[in-house]
């Protein structure tokens, strides 16, 4: 299908996409690679009456590599990480994770922003930001604030992000030269949307290790348990998959059947044997 | 409408769009560039597959109005273009195609793969071939053709100078 009328207008700065989404008071979208949002309108899912187009807007470009820190720009896109065209605080893992999301044609409009802002709960960048202790920057008229990836998104689709707010960009710590990570994701074909997703940091530099759940039918859990075992450096097969289960048992509310269930225990211990192994 | 100016194979063209235009639409359309084809409209069969920039991009999620400024290349406007030129026989001597719905994107993608390196095995070019769905051939012959396409364009042609 096509998607339904509606008015476009593509602003120069940061300040000026600002100002028009606070005087649209609900009716428009940002547009940024349009790889989700387009999609819903041609399928009559989404009608905004205004498009704010993001896209070129160079404060959303900005890629800044700090001394402990990478800052990427809500504009850059997947593809961008994947050929790592922008600093890779990750040691590999955002590569690896760019370059599993999608397809090329897809991955070379669609940006990170637009995946954190949409919280597709089968996304990888909220999982993969949030197993990396990244924040999220977002600006308004009323000002800037910061928030943790962890816990950005809130339901399905759902973030913290305010009707007015944009979001302008990620803080990512560098992981340490000895840091391991592993990543997982389950899909019945390569660049659909995952059935399961899991990644693994574990920087004992920096005394952090987490192991992030995604496609977990809400926003992306930290496994609390399985995260201890990660920091205790064991490798032992059965106690990673007891401690994923224990932490899954907690997460009654995310309804998993059986078989989401097995496939999110397979897809953590393989993810965790990647960083022990 | 929205003014926009863009380039389309190498012709600059000043026009007047609708905003909700897709790129694809436009394209084919007002353009009367068939050559690009809508199968789903919402990113997953890969049809409207074509070069923004240089770099290959659904056309049924792109607006016409957001590529004011962009170069915009079609399958009609590769010309000569020596990959091009391998891929399309390769395709022919390989039997890639069927009813030819899908060969457009697929010829696209395939020029893609092979300009950025990502067609050295079969396993790559099936990996790099996962956006584009093709309901004929199954997939053997297209892949076959890719392969000897990427060797052919490494060699260069028999009387490059
Ligand atoms: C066939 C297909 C397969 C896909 N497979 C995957 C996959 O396997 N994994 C995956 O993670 N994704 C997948 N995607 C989605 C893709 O990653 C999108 O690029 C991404 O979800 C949205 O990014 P975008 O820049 O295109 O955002 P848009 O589509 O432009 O916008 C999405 C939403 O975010 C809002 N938004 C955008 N930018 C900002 C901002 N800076 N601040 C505030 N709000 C903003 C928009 O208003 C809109 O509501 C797929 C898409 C398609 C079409
Ligand atoms: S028509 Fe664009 S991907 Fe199917
Ligand atoms: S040849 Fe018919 S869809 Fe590919």
């Amino acid at each position: 299908m096509k998607a339904p009328a509606f008015d476009y207008v593509r602003p120069q700065s940061l300040g000026e996409a600002m100002a028009l989404l606070a005087k649209s008071s609900g009716e428009a979208r940002l547009l940024a690679g349009g790889q989700s949002l387009l999609a819903l309108m041609n399928l009559r899912i989404a009608a905004p009456a205004l498009l704010i187009d993001i896209a070129r807007l160079p404060e959303l470009a900005a890629a800044v590599d700090g001394v402990d820190r990478v800052i990427l720009g809500a504009g850059i896109t997947h593809a961008m990480i994947e050929d790592t065209r922008v600093p890779d605080p990750s040691r590999g893992l955002m590569p690896r994770a760019a370059a599993s999301l999608a397809y090329r044609a897809i991955r070379n409009r669609g940006t990170i922003g637009g995946s954190l802002a949409l919280a597709d709960p089968a996304a990888e960048w909220p999982a993969v930001f949030a197993a990396l202790d990244g924040e999220i920057t977002v600006a308004s008229p009323r000002g800037r604030r910061s928030l943790n990836c962890a816990g950005f998104s809130t339901g399905i689709y759902e973030t913290q992000l305010a009707e007015d707010e944009i979001l302008e960009n990620v803080r990512i710590p560098k992981l340490s030269p000895g840091a391991r990570w592993g990543y997982v994701k389950l899909a019945r074909k390569s660049g659909e949307f995952a059935n399961a997703l899991a990644v693994a940091v574990a920087d004992p530099a920096r005394r952090f290790c987490r192991i992030v759940l995604g496609a977990a039918n809400g926003p992306p859990i930290v496994l609390a348990a399985a995260s201890q075992v990660l920091a205790e450096g064991r490798s032992d097969p059965d106690r990673l998959r007891g401690a994923v289960a224990a932490d899954l048992d907690r997460a009654a509310d995310r309804h998993f059947d059986d078989f989401q269930r097995h496939l999110n225990i397979v897809a953590a211990a393989r993810a965790l044997q990647q960083v022990t192994a | 409408m929205t003014a926009i100016r863009l380039t389309i194979n190498g012709t600059q063209i000043a026009d007047d769009v609708p905003a909700r235009l897709s790129l694809a639409d436009y394209l084919r359309e007002p353009r009367n560039l068939t050559g690009t084809h809508l199968g789903c409209e919402h990113g997953v069969c890969g049809a409207c597959t074509i070069l923004v920039d240089g770099e290959p991009v659904r056309s049924c999620l792109t607006l016409a109005v957001a590529c004011d400024g962009c170069q915009v290349r079609t399958i009609e406007g590769f010309g000569s273009d020596p990959v091009m030129t391998a891929l399309r026989e390769a395709f022919h001597r390989r039997h890639g195609l069927q009813c030819g719905f899908c060969t457009p994107a697929m010829l696209i993608t395939a020029h893609d793969l092979i300009r950025r390196g990502r067609a050295a095995s079969e396993t790559e070019i099936r990996l790099g071939l996962a956006g584009n769905i093709c309901r004929c051939t199954g997939y053997t012959n297209i892949v076959a053709a890719i392969a000897e396409a990427a060797v052919a364009a490494a060699k260069g042609p028999p009387d490059a100078e």
